[in-house]
């Protein structure tokens, strides 16, 4: 009796089991619709004519598919050189990153300093420091230095310490390292730094890739930077060019915002599509120490 | 024996400049100094071309009085009150769905996450045409669709805000996959142990899940402060502070006095405050987390 009450339960929880699940699904995906929305519309209109941009009812997939905006958009601004602009910045940025955040991490894992403890609350605690702070008194020593108008404010900082949260990241990591490896090394003869070379970064491989990903990103969709920073037009950088392509069109072509503004997007989402297991890898860890 | 000691206490030494000597630099040159220094340029009044001239409380005094400032002040407190706990709330809800065991777990992660991919100019403008009041898709939808006049969002005084907020949760996937990371690091024993104890979903979720994922929580919630303070891109690109101000935010005006009129003084002294609220409410932040936040160490 007990028995089959029991497997009564079971069945109607069963029963209740498959109706969550079906009701979650349909969150899921309502909600998967609504985030890919806005980034399918921008891919739609960018290969839209103006026709069919403005038709009534709103057409979803465009018919023909047109590439005018694209070449539109080039004739009018150098987006040639923008890119290249971009690419350069963000590629020496990112390399300067990947240097110095990896030493730094490494320094505060494994070298043994005074104060180091005290140092590594200090610098995470930066992290919350907004950089309007640091910003003006950084920018009139750029001036005085002559380095406006140049790519040098958004390069060269990052190749001193990379930022707190690259540190962290890369310090967490390099701590999953069994000290045994490093303490054998260093019996073996090897110096501080042929351990951090040889044993210690081709060990934390993936972090670095996240590392390289988030500062990619990070100075790829850079706009205060630039702005502040870059004052010719040939010295602009992809997101600077759409800016100055808005003001310069006026808000009505659509189309032609739209292309540009999927040229911009287009790097950083195949890099997350093709290292989306490093980027889920560094953000999860941030999670897990939150 | 002691000799070789000696240089093994030599070499940890040109090992620490060796890898911190970068580090050191950029605190002194890139955070402390210009830390310092913005905190005595509020006290100036100082254009660059001319050496700053001391002035002393002037600054804050023009600030408190000036009615832009309050201005700036009021919208973006609007914006995090409202921005903030609903994507630290609507994050949470998002991954505890993801959290179901559910197929394609990888998919909906990389499609809730996407936005957080593409931000910037680009974006600020994609938005800026879906929710163009006359030609956007929300708008013609909602005219279709339900028959309503849809609002004139960056274009209305009263919309500005909650278009901008609107835009804001579109970027929910980021503290969506910290929450996820953190609620995948519970030990699955809980989870059987509270089975065997005859808990419901909805209680393990209460007892277990949310506890341990709480300083996951208070991280996404100080982080989420930090930033949306200083919200700046969505603004310049498109509505520029307005209409009438309405999405006059803090640092936009901070820029404009900064880099627009070179008021260096001035907009040091905006900095200062900006920081200083900031950092008020995350030390209130970490006074409450006390209550709630719950770490194993303590256990």
């Amino acid at each position: 009796m007990r028995g089959f009450r029991v497997q009564a339960k079971i069945k109607s929880k069963k029963v209740s089991n498959i109706l969550v699940k079906a009701i979650l699904y349909v969150i899921i995906i309502a909600l998967s619709v609504l985030f890919a929305f806005p980034l399918f519309w921008m891919i739609s209109t960018a290969f839209k004519s103006n026709e069919q941009i403005f038709a009534e009812p709103p057409i979803w997939i465009p018919k023909p598919i047109v590439f005018e905006n694209f070449s539109n958009a080039w004739n009018k601004l150098p987006f040639n050189l923008f890119l290249k602009n971009t690419i350069i910045i963000t590629l020496t940025a990112t390399i300067g990153i990947i240097i110095s955040s990896s030493l730094v991490g490494f320094a505060f894992a494994y070298l043994e300093w005074p104060g180091r403890d005290i140092w590594f609350v200090i610098m995470l605690s930066t992290m919350m420091l907004p950089a309007q702070v640091t910003m003006i008194p950084i920018f009139i020593l750029f001036t005085k230095l002559g380095w406006v108008n140049t790519f040098k404010p958004l390069i060269i900082p990052a190749y001193f310490g990379g930022g707190p949260f690259y540190i962290f990241l890369l310090r967490q990591f390099f701590l999953t390292i069994p000290r045994e490896l490093f303490d054998s090394a260093t019996v073996d003869g090897c110096t501080s730094l042929d351990i951090f070379i040889r044993i210690a970064l081709p060990l934390v491989k993936p972090a670095i890739s996240a590392v390289a990903i988030f500062s990619f990103m990070g100075h790829w969709n850079d706009f205060m930077g630039p702005l502040i920073y870059l004052r010719s037009t040939e010295k602009y950088t992809l997101s600077l060019g759409i800016n100055m392509f808005r003001g310069y069109e006026g808000i009505t072509m659509w189309g032609e915002l739209m292309a540009v503004s999927l040229v911009a997007a287009i790097p950083c989402l195949a890099i997350f599509f093709i290292a989306q297991k490093y980027f889920i890898q560094g953000i999860t860890l941030t999670g897990l120490k939150g | 024996m002691r000799k070789k000691k000696s240089r093994l206490v030599q070499q940890e030494i040109k090992a620490f400049y060796l890898f911190l000597s970068p580090w050191i630099i950029g605190m002194v040159l890139f955070t402390g100094g210009p830390l310092i220094a913005s905190f005595l340029f509020s006290f100036t009044s100082y254009d660059i071309v001319k050496p700053p001239v001391w002035c002393g409380l002037s600054n804050y005094k023009e600030i408190f009085s000036d009615k832009i400032f309050i201005q700036s002040l009021k919208v973006t407190l609007k914006y995090v009150m409202g921005a903030v706990p609903l994507n630290v709330i609507g994050a949470l809800i998002l991954a505890t769905i993801l959290n179901q065991k559910v197929y394609g777990l990888s998919i909906w992660r990389t499609i809730y996450y996407l936005p957080v991919v593409t931000t910037g100019v680009a974006v600020s403008l994609l938005w800026s045409w879906v929710l163009n009041p006359e030609f956007g898709i929300v708008n013609t939808l909602l005219q279709k669709i339900f028959g309503i006049r849809g609002p004139d969002w960056f274009y209305s005084e009263r919309w500005a805000i909650p278009s901008f907020i609107l835009m804001s949760i579109w970027g929910v996937g980021g503290p969506m996959l910290i929450y996820l990371g953190g609620m995948q690091g519970i030990p699955t024993q809980l989870y059987e142990a509270a089975e065997i104890d005859g808990a419901s979903w909805w209680q393990s979720y209460i007892h277990i899940t949310l506890p341990l994922i709480t300083p996951v929580i208070f991280y996404n919630l100080v982080t989420s402060i930090i930033g949306t303070f200083q919200v700046f891109t969505p603004a310049f690109i498109i509505t520029q502070g307005g209409p009438n101000y309405a999405s006059y935010f803090y640092v936009l005006n901070l820029f404009k006095h900064a880099f627009q009129y070179y008021h260096m003084g001035y907009a040091s002294a905006l900095a200062w405050i900006l920081f200083v609220v900031v950092l008020i409410l995350t030390i209130i932040a970490f006074r409450i987390a006390n209550y709630w936040v719950y770490y194993e160490e303590k256990r």
